[in-house]
């Protein structure tokens, strides 16, 4: 992307410009409560309907299955639609048509119908918001068969993933985390570009302990990488970038050589993804560790509203010290 | 049959109104509806010999599955039931791809390129709004294409057809909602189903137009299902159709309605079975003898066996051949579980 022309973007604006790129493809259909009018609750679809019309920028009743089950059919015939769901904790009515319908009608009819439709979530806490508002329950797609999901943690990625999830041939839930959507800016390529779908990124190279994470976590893992650096513990640091399909050749790689790996994420603890990340550490790298594999994660309760919140997200010491622990004594 | 619905033909085959289609179309429509019925028994008895999976038998509403895909033009979509193999046959899915599917293979919904019906939704009322999306996608592409959703009495209360009513007055997609009312879901009748008087009252509220009718009478069925068409085709919006029907038979063949249904209800029905009626109609206009009833039979017989035999000829899928249809090309995931069947069994 050497030479071209780019512009510092936050994620909102980054997704917003990816969209708008999308649209030039007339299959193209952006779908959701609020997407039109007011550009959706983060903005994300800011001027899109002005610009498409709104035929292409679609405002829908409040109806979480019914614009899945809509974008189901709008895909099965022929269409490109790209759904947006305002927050994670409203994804729930629509569930039943992705676990039941889209995730398998590919496999149903043999590759004689396909769904290739982009489900887009903001999930994740942090911002303090209302109940319902902040949960991170990405497991309940990474289990089901079927669909792919991806999970941008920074504007530059997140318009590459939206490019690539949309042009991909299967379902694709798009998470996006809340609290990264104006957290951060970078200069993002005004091209088209895409990011792959199932591709991890080596975000900072280190020898001692792998960190792995994505989302809005990368933000503390980031900065745990740094106060390790300071007491000498180079940690090599691992944004996923998509769940599944799982960069487990990047995961793996980078453990064999550090012998170390913490996984974060802000989801609750039990079955959440880090244990599938953990499990498969020890089924491919478990003679090249050198100490048991670290989860810093969510922890099994509600998230907690806004004023006891900070109790429940991972914070940079947490993942310090988990980091700390694998190399105590070794 | 309570309530006041459409009607044209009369059990005894004499007409109330005008016949929707002539004479020879009947003839057609009257043998699609003989292929149904030798189609639905050859599946019930299949089902008892273990060579099909669980069977939901249609006995009894031939006349609107027939009748309501009759109006139906190559670019339209079909979207219905595990209870709707006639209609999804007469709209073009081709029988052994249905028998297929019912033996339990998903190679069933592999159906030719150019045939829109989809894979018949197993889950209960979730895929009504997949007709409003196939009918919102032909009204953005301009292919005059008309969506038709199959659906029972049941359907109605899930929270899905609400949405997809809505959806689909709000976006007035060319999108046909037909309600077979056949009485009873599973276990409970229709009375417990809904306090509504009527299912066809629920249109109202969504802003599109309803209409019901006596869903054993082929003509009727027809003549509401053309409407409901045309109306769609030429830019009107979605219409609701209540079809007053009867489930002659079980659930499905896991089913035994002994327990919670009398014989005396589902005789009187069978008095009211919709091919009779037809067949009274094509004699009383000389359009009927024993010998093309005969053949009707015959071919009926020869398809619906053609189609099984290819069915059952056709091996299972292999160990690998499993994890092939999961996405457009297998993720490195699923290759290494293939990797591990293969290893370990």
């Amino acid at each position: 992307m050497n030479g071209q022309a780019t512009t510092e973007r936050t994620m909102a604006q980054a997704l917003n410009a990816g969209l708008r790129e999308a649209l030039s493809d007339e299959s193209v259909v952006i779908l959701g409560e609020d997407v039109g009018r007011t550009g959706g609750v983060f903005r994300v679809t800011d001027g899109l309907q002005a610009e498409y019309g709104a035929e292409r920028v679609v405002d829908t009743p409040v109806a979480e299955s019914g614009i899945v089950g809509a974008a189901f059919g709008l895909a099965v015939a022929g269409m490109r639609p790209i759904a947006e769901i305002q927050f994670m904790g409203f994804s729930y009515p629509g569930y039943d048509q992705v676990v039941n319908h889209v995730s398998r009608i590919r496999n149903r009819s043999r590759h004689r119908f396909t769904a290739p439709l982009v489900i887009r979530i903001p999930y994740g806490g942090g911002i303090g918001a209302a109940e319902h508002h902040s949960e991170s329950f990405e497991a309940i797609y990474t289990h089901v068969p079927g669909l792919k999901v991806v999970v941008p943690s920074r504007p530059i990625d997140a318009k590459g993933l939206l490019t690539a999830a949309v042009a991909d041939p299967d379902p694709v839930i798009f998470l996006e985390p809340i609290r990264a959507y104006r957290s951060m800016k970078e200069e993002v390529p005004d091209d088209s570009y895409e990011v792959p779908i199932g591709v991890a990124s080596i975000e900072r190279p280190g020898d001692d302990v792998t960190l792995i994470g994505y989302g809005a976590m990368m933000r503390e893992v980031r900065e745990a990488a740094e106060v390790l650096a300071s007491s000498g513990v180079g940690a090599e640091v691992i944004d996923l970038r998509t769940l599944v399909p799982l960069d487990v050749e990047t995961v793996i790689a980078s453990v064999q050589n550090t012998g170390r790996a913490v996984i974060v994420h802000e989801a609750p603890r039990t079955s959440g993804f880090g244990g599938e990340i953990a499990a498969t550490i020890q089924e491919r790298a478990l003679y090249s560790l050198r100490a048991p594999v670290e989860r810093v994660t969510g922890w099994d309760i509600v998230v907690p509203l806004r004023r006891a919140e900070k109790h429940y997200t991972p914070g940079v010491d947490r993942i310090v010290a988990a980091a700390m622990r694998t190399t105590e004594g070794h | 049959m309570p309530g006041d619905m459409l009607q044209i033909l009369r059990p005894d085959g004499t007409l109330v109104g005008d016949a929707p289609v002539d004479v020879d179309t009947t003839r057609d429509l009257y043998h699609a509806m003989v292929v149904g019925r030798v189609y639905d028994r050859k599946c019930t008895a299949m089902q008892k010999q273990g060579r099909l999976a669980t069977y939901a038998p249609f006995e009894g509403q031939e006349a609107c599955q027939i009748g309501a895909v009759a109006p139906l033009e190559e670019q339209d979509w079909v979207v219905a039931t595990y209870r709707d193999a006639a209609a999804m046959w007469f709209a073009g899915y081709p029988m052994v791809n249905l028998i297929l599917g019912r033996t339990g293979d998903e190679r069933g919904g592999q159906i030719p390129e150019g045939v829109n019906v989809l894979p018949p939704s197993i889950t209960v009322g979730g895929h009504m709004i997949h007709a409003v999306g196939t009918g919102w996608a032909s009204k953005l592409q301009g292919d005059g294409g008309v969506s038709l959703t199959m659906f029972g009495d049941g359907a109605t209360s899930e929270g899905d057809f609400h949405e997809a009513m809505n959806f689909a007055g709000v976006y007035q997609t060319p999108t046909v909602f037909f309600c077979q009312n056949n009485g009873w879901a599973i276990s409970l009748p229709f009375e417990q189903q809904t306090n509504a008087a009527a299912l066809v009252d629920k249109a109202i509220g969504y802003g599109m137009p309803g209409v019901r009718i006596d869903g054993n009478d082929l003509f009727a069925v027809v003549a509401a299902t053309t409407e409901a068409v045309e109306t769609a085709r030429s830019g009107g919006g979605p219409t609701f159709i209540e079809a007053m029907t009867y489930r002659i038979g079980p659930h499905t063949t896991a089913d035994d309605p002994g327990r919670y249904r009398t014989e005396e209800a589902t005789d009187e029905w069978r008095r009211s079975d919709p091919i009779d009626r037809v067949r009274a109609y094509l004699v009383a206009n000389d359009a009927w003898d024993q010998s093309w009833e005969d053949e009707v039979a015959d071919e009926a017989s020869d398809q619906v066996e053609a189609a099984v035999e290819e069915a059952e000829a056709l091996d299972p899928f292999t160990a690998g051949e499993v994890f092939d249809a999961m996405f457009a090309e297998p993720t490195q995931t699923l290759l290494d579980q293939r990797d591990m069947l293969r290893r370990d069994g």
